[in-house]
């Protein structure tokens, strides 16, 4: 609507008069728009500490924490938030993004490859942006994307059908457009870039269609591709052995959420899905090197440092895309993970060593661990051709939605899901660009409903200090504030502001549909406001 | 939002003469497509019929697209129809089993082709293989009953009390689940399991997506704080609030924390139907109204 009554407006000044009337929308704009200033450098993402204001990559900082140093809005007074300014893309399917906020701009992305900047104030339009993607698309599990990077003048985006492409902050206009790999052959992307120096490191989606995942990493300024790194090994590379016969080339291990970056040790932290096809383990005996693993990369070349498998030879979809959440304990440097299998790993950042697996939710497909403390799969539950009942289900006992870890209660905080399936197999022949399950799974029987928790966990025990409950299994991430607080949504579409060390809830607010997203924070003018998305829309909230 | 096929056609006639030009070049268009057999969506019948590897292709697709609701074998899962019944609720024809799948069924659980969030979209091709393998598990003659429906429907709304709680087109209570497909979407078996175990599988809510036709029938018993009692069927329930029908229909909004006591049971509302109650004859009779009235 609002664009056929812009195309009148302009017939209506005549040619001859379209190019003052485009100048003087342009002076308006230039006045209207925040002073979007210094550019975004790579120290400024290192240093994101200092600008609490901003938020400038997908998880808040390179440590993956989603964790805010802003206090304004905080334990006393958080029961008075209200909300400030909805945006709506008015687009179907769900609504995953966590947005960026630079210096007064808030950049955003939504469903269908839709990215927009708004003034973060007001939520009002800078420029919008869509893009035109092939109808035979088939991305798994909806047309989604989770966010932007951002460095320089630029903005970063992953699409459905597999580019990678650059877009002007200040215009939306492209300025670079890369093909990452044919999306026909199974392939989408829906991750948040990171950026680390002058790359865009980036990821891929598909392990339902048997790909052969990869990370890349594309030189910033021109989108030329700097390194590839295939997360399973082909013939002559270690782990090559790990899959039987020509099933690598079918393999999957899609990364497919953002990882983080240890600045200290220059080395990026990834993770991958699951092996291909995901509920059928006849066909590539073996561990199945790179799928559900933990990867330590160097920036520069994407080289691998270590890795780290989480469930072997995984036969219920337990991908391990979990954001890596980096911490330190005195002398030593860890990463937290909740895993979608159930278990909470915490692992040394040097070597990629297991200190403990310990889990946080119901787990049946694992019932003893190896000598390195890893838990190992129970045979019996394996699927069958009439179904396995297994827990955590197929969706996992946690998924993409990002945890949070707060430096001040030292806890972690993750959206768990306590929900069991049925894991039925069935062979099947590989298509290219076809589903690839070898099977399926379905709810259960069982007279309990699902439901889901927010557990606030201790990293040095695993042991749950505190836990939320959900009425059904939520698929909303978690924000950690200094300022007492942590923040998350329902399935049930509230949107919920807690006491970080009790779990107390503090203030609730119905959006109207499920929160598929995870929550963040920005400031602007010395107000702090709390931005989640829920279903079509980007709700902000601040104290009155 | 895109026109409905009707809303369409009368606005082209209302264009005139060109607009029926360009109905003749379209058919032209829509001919030349049939014969180079790519647009499959044009075609009325399965290219695959009886093909029994596309059968075994299309229980693939099945599995991933459509057993989550269904059920492994096509047999009827929490909320979907159980399809290997002959006759189906919104055509039984193959051109029938396309349309539904692939533009879904609008205001029901059934999502179109791709938005189920659950599998991941199908080609045409694959949605002809789900046909197909549908086809292939299909019982040839549809669910019958030997019993009387007529006698059948004088029970359901008189005697047996069915009526009371349970709706059959527009007539009847809405505070069990309306029966007015029942017939058409599961077994007679099932059915009859329903009557005389109605906990044993009581409607399972299927998390999330479940959200927006959340009667689940979940009895729930209440008492407020000045000692008011309520039992009835959850409608809507979050973490801070319930949402309930009591059994005179009366609906309620809850504040959890104020209430005294708040208890939610698997256990049916419905009274399990036992020989005292409810004969087998007489049972065969509610069955055989059920199954006429779903085929209608």
């Amino acid at each position: 609507m609002a664009r056929n009554n812009k195309g009148r407006f302009l017939a209506a000044l005549g040619m001859t008069h379209l190019v003052s009337a485009t100048l003087m929308l342009f002076a308006i704009a230039a006045y209207f728009v925040p002073s979007a200033s210094a550019q975004v450098t790579a120290q400024r993402l290192l240093d994101s500490a200092k600008e609490p204001q901003n938020w400038l990559m997908y998880s808040g900082d390179y440590a993956g924490r989603r964790f805010s140093a802003l206090e304004q809005i905080n334990t006393s007074n958080a029961a008075a938030l209200v909300p400030k300014w909805a945006y709506q893309t008015m687009a179907g399917g769900k609504f995953e993004a966590t947005p960026l906020v630079v210096d007064g701009i808030l950049y955003g992305t939504g469903q269908d490859n839709r990215a927009f900047a708004l003034d973060a104030k007001s939520g009002r339009p800078i420029w919008q942006y869509q893009r035109a993607l092939p109808a035979d698309i088939r991305p798994c599990c909806g047309r989604v994307n989770r966010g932007l990077a951002v460095l320089g003048d630029k903005v970063f985006l992953g699409t459905l059908d597999s580019h990678v492409i650059a877009l002007d902050a200040k215009t939306g206009n492209v300025l670079w457009d890369v093909t990452a790999v044919d999306y026909r052959g199974g392939y989408s992307i829906t991750l948040a870039p990171l950026v680390i120096k002058n790359l865009v490191i980036i990821g891929v989606s598909g392990g339902e269609y048997g790909i052969r995942g990869f990370i890349d990493a594309y030189d910033a300024a021109t989108g030329d591709r700097k390194w590839r790194f295939y997360t399973v090994p082909g013939p002559g590379e270690p782990g090559h052995e790990t899959w039987e016969g020509d099933s690598w080339k079918t393999g999957g291990a899609p990364a497919w959420i953002t990882g983080t970056y240890d600045p200290s040790t220059d080395t990026t932290f990834w993770t991958t899905g699951n092996p291909s096809p995901s509920n059928r383990g006849e066909g590539r005996a073996g561990d199945n090197l790179y799928s559900n693993s933990l990867l330590a990369l160097d920036p520069e070349t994407g080289k691998l440092k270590w890795y780290f498998q989480f469930s072997k030879h995984d036969e219920h979809d337990y991908d391990a895309t979990q954001v890596p959440v980096m911490v330190d304990q005195g002398e030593k440097h860890l990463i937290m993970q909740a895993n979608r299998d159930g278990f909470f790993y915490l692992i040394d950042r040097a070597s990629g060593k297991l200190i403990y697996a310990k889990p946080f939710a119901k787990v049946t497909w694992s019932d003893s661990k190896d000598a390195s403390g890893a838990p190992i799969a129970r045979k019996d539950a394996s699927p069958t051709p009439d179904g396995t009942r297994v827990c955590p289900g197929a969706a996992g006992a946690t998924n993409w939605m990002s945890p949070t870890y707060d430096p001040q209660t030292q806890l972690f905080y993750v959206t768990a899901r306590e929900q069991c399936d049925i894991f039925s197999t069935a062979p099947q022949p590989y298509e290219r660009g076809h589903a690839y399950y070898g099977s399926a799974y379905f709810p259960n029987d069982d007279a309990a409903p699902f439901t889901g928790a927010l557990r606030a966990i201790e990293p040095g025990t695993g042991t749950i200090k505190w836990e939320w409950k959900h009425p059904s299994p939520t698929w909303s991430g978690v924000l950690s504030t200094a300022g007492g607080l942590v923040f998350t949504g329902d399935a049930e579409g509230n949107f919920i502001a807690l006491e970080a060390a009790s779990g107390k809830a503090l203030w609730h607010f119905q959006c109207g549909a499920s929160v598929y997203s995870s929550p963040m924070t920005f400031a602007i003018e010395g107000k702090q406001y709390v931005a989640v998305v829920a279903g079509s829309s980007l709700f902000t909230f601040a104290l009155p | 939002m895109m026109p409905s096929w009707n809303s369409r056609n009368q606005l082209f006639r209302k264009e005139g003469r060109l607009i029926r030009w360009s109905y003749v070049l379209a058919g032209c268009a829509l001919i030349s497509f049939c014969i180079g057999g790519t647009w499959l969506l044009a075609q009325d019948k399965n290219p695959f019929a009886r093909d029994a590897k596309a059968a075994k292709l299309g229980e693939f697709q099945f599995r991933a697209n459509c057993a989550f609701c269904h059920g492994l074998g096509a047999r009827g899962g929490g909320r979907g129809p159980d399809l290997t019944r002959a006759q189906k609720r919104h055509g039984s024809s193959d051109a029938d089993l396309f349309r539904t799948i692939n533009e879904g069924v609008p205001g029901t659980a059934m999502p179109p082709n791709g938005a189920t969030q659950q599998g991941v979209g199908m080609t045409d091709e694959e949605i002809w293989q789900v046909i197909s393998y549908i086809r292939s598990v299909e019982k040839k003659a549809d669910a019958t009953s030997t019993g009387n429906a007529a006698h059948g429907k004088e029970l359901f709304q008189g005697t047996a009390g069915c009526s009371t709680c349970h709706m059959i087109q527009g007539k009847g209570g809405r505070i069990g689940p309306d029966l007015s497909t029942a017939g058409s979407a599961r077994s007679t078996e099932y059915l009859v399991e329903s009557v005389r175990m109605p906990s044993k599988r009581l409607a399972q809510g299927i998390s999330e997506a479940m959200k927006e036709f959340s009667q689940e029938y979940e009895t729930v018993t209440v008492v407020t704080a000045d000692g008011t009692k309520f039992m009835g069927v959850v409608l809507n329930e979050d973490h801070f609030t319930l949402q309930m029908m009591d059994t005179r229909e009366n609906l309620h909004l809850f504040e959890k924390d104020k209430l005294k006591s708040l208890e939610k049971s698997r256990e049916s509302l419905m009274p399990a139907y036992d020989q005292k109650m409810l004969s087998d004859k007489d049972l065969q009779d509610v069955v055989a109204y059920l199954l006429l009235v779903g085929a209608q």
